[in-house]
């Protein structure tokens, strides 16, 4: 507590200078802009079309044409491993963005005025806290239509409340600081207090755990995808080349290995950034 | 407050939540566009035996009036007939509880019985060469997809070693037990990862606490201060986080019941949510919400009990 108070002074704000970070933070970092890069050039790197069905080629094991060898339609997996990681990159920043924002305003609201506005939020978040997260989800999903838009939705309306809770405690701490004393007495406006002031001291928490919530989102994503209810075929997604391999685990290993291996990579590189973003910052979880 | 008030007093407090529950269960399902009855009678859907079947299951009554027969229901153990099993769903619940059960109890026993010797090894010696691969591969359980170690572990054990069966549950009991190995061992490394974690940053701070400095001046040797002092104290935490994590742990065995087709609870729900099954969905929805709060509750009165430090 006394540390994240430290990092930030008043209403200067905080700022992330990466000078001098520790192993983790340039590894983390190294490795989600590896995949960055990838999703990015995924047209040029890629060998072959995603979804382009080679049926003279089916079921073949990793081979120098193949690296990663090709599935039962005879489809590259390096090349749909690759393409996917915009799929799934996609997964970690909406399905962190959303509930990040909608539950620090709503955590900050509960948190600086008290009162009813806290009593019913808390209450809300008891609620929705105890459903297993992705039974709730599932149950969301399937009124919306299984999806890619529908994951996002229901990751905004199940993944807020740990942000909220968060930004709550946080704000309750700091709220009776002598720098939000002087700016009440100064008279500025609830809003100027709350997103100049109490925000930018409050939100340092939020910002590392959105980082370990990207791998929670990560794997949630795959395995809702896995189940049928996220994105849906022949879209090339590391969850449903994963579903789409287990028919064959007898035969051709190499449909199910790649795609793990990859979502695994991906979610070592959040939370690598977050261990090292946590001590850089002396946020403790 | 007195700690056995607390006992008596926080179930209080969980009435509101269980009255959340029902409510966002009923409302989510009944939300569900797309008819069950015609899903029910399929090609036979008449309008005059869609009509009939709607009066059966009171579905033209006002949403709300469906609230209060639900909630009135709920008080005598009935949660509505399964509209594709055609029985009743607490029945149906109840036939499918004991593979989840085992899958979670077993999980959490086999995580434990990873992570105490884990987190010993690199708490102990902190900063070895242990520790450093410890954390490590701690750090990579925690974006390991569950559904996907268990086709590994299955294509490993399974398919290659031929050691224990593919998926399905078995009928005898040491059957089962055998069946259930994988999915357990699948849940508790992806648990374990979490926990190893969390008991290793508790040992270190507890094996500099007073406590520990005390019992080291009378003298006790160092096992016994860590075995004695320090484990059952940061053990405490572990638990707790096990306890704040079954929801999760829970939503793990929806999708490893998928994976190892477990006829569980689990699948129950995935099943019952592509056939649009209302009354499955929200049973199963509604007793994993329970278990949850339940699980809490008792974790809640554990570290009540065994922490005099907690305030309350």
């Amino acid at each position: 507590m006394t540390a994240i108070l430290r990092t930030g002074t008043g209403r200067t704000g905080f700022r992330l200078s990466f000078g001098g970070g520790p192993l983790p933070l340039y590894l983390g970092g190294a490795i989600i802009l590896g995949w960055f890069v990838l999703a990015l050039l995924a047209p040029v790197v890629a060998p072959y079309d995603p979804i382009y069905q080679d049926v003279a080629a089916r079921l073949q094991p990793p081979s120098l044409a193949h690296w990663f060898g090709t599935d039962n339609f005879g489809r590259d997996i390096l090349s749909r491993v690759i393409w996917s990681a915009r799929i799934d990159l996609q997964i970690a920043l909406f399905g962190v963005v959303f509930p990040f924002i909608i539950g620090t305003v709503l955590g900050s609201c509960a948190g600086y005025f008290g009162g009813w506005i806290d009593t019913i939020l808390m209450r809300i978040i008891d609620v929705v806290l105890a459903f297993p997260f992705l039974v709730l989800m599932m149950a969301i999903i399937v009124i919306l239509k299984p999806g890619l838009s529908s994951f996002y939705v229901a990751m905004a309306l199940v993944g807020w409340v740990s942000y909220a809770r968060l930004v709550r405690a946080q704000i309750l701490v700091i709220k009776s600081s002598d720098f939000v004393v002087a700016a009440t007495s100064l008279g500025y406006s609830h809003s100027r207090i709350m997103f100049r002031h109490l925000l930018p001291n409050a939100i340092l928490g939020s910002v590392v755990f959105s980082m370990s919530d990207a791998v929670l989102v990560l794997l949630n994503g795959a395995a809702i995808s896995y189940l049928g209810l996220g994105v849906q075929p022949p879209t090339a997604e590391w969850g449903i080349m994963i579903a789409e391999g287990q028919s064959f685990i007898t035969s051709a290993w190499w449909i199910t290995t790649f795609p793990g291996i990859a979502i695994v990579t991906l979610a070592m590189g959040f939370s690598l950034l977050a261990d090292g973003l946590g001590e850089k910052l002396g946020v403790r979880e | 407050m007195n700690r056995y008030r607390f006992v008596l007093y926080r179930p209080l407090q969980l009435l509101p939540v269980l009255v959340g529950i029902s409510i966002i269960t009923f409302v989510l399902i009944r939300s569900i566009p797309g008819d069950p009855v015609r899903v029910l009678l399929g090609p036979r859907s008449t309008p005059s035996a869609i009509e009939r079947i709607r009066e059966q299951f009171g579905l033209n009554e006002p949403l709300w009036v469906q609230y209060l027969y639900f909630v009135k229901n709920l008080f005598h153990g009935e949660m509505g007939r399964s509209i594709l099993y055609k029985v009743d769903v607490l029945k149906l619940i109840v036939s499918r509880i004991e593979p989840t059960l085992v899958l979670v109890g077993g999980s959490v026993l086999l995580a434990l019985a990873i992570t105490i010797p884990l987190a010993t090894i690199a708490a102990r010696r902190r900063g070895s060469l242990a520790d450093h691969v410890i954390r490590l591969v701690s750090t990579a359980g925690l974006g390991l997809p569950a559904f996907w170690l268990g086709i590994m572990l299955i294509i490993v054990f399974s398919v290659q070693l031929d050691l224990f069966p593919v998926s399905g549950y078995g009928r005898t009991f040491l059957d089962k037990l055998h069946h259930m190995v994988l999915p357990c061992l699948t849940a508790a490394l992806a648990l374990s990862a979490v926990l190893t974690r969390n008991l290793r940053a508790s040992l270190l701070a507890e094996l500099n606490s007073d406590q520990a400095t005390a019992a080291r001046a009378r003298g006790l040797p160092e096992n016994q201060v860590f075995w004695r002092h320090v484990m059952p104290n940061s053990l405490v935490p572990t638990i707790n986080l096990l306890a704040i994590n079954i929801g999760w742990l829970i939503s793990g065995t929806v999708v490893l019941e998928s994976v190892f087709a477990i006829p569980g609870m689990g699948q129950l729900l995935v099943r019952g949510i592509f056939t649009r099954d209302y009354m499955v969905v929200q049973g199963v929805a509604m007793c994993f919400a329970l278990a949850t709060v339940m699980v809490n509750f008792l974790a809640d009165i554990l570290t009540v009990t065994a922490d005099p430090r907690v305030k309350l």
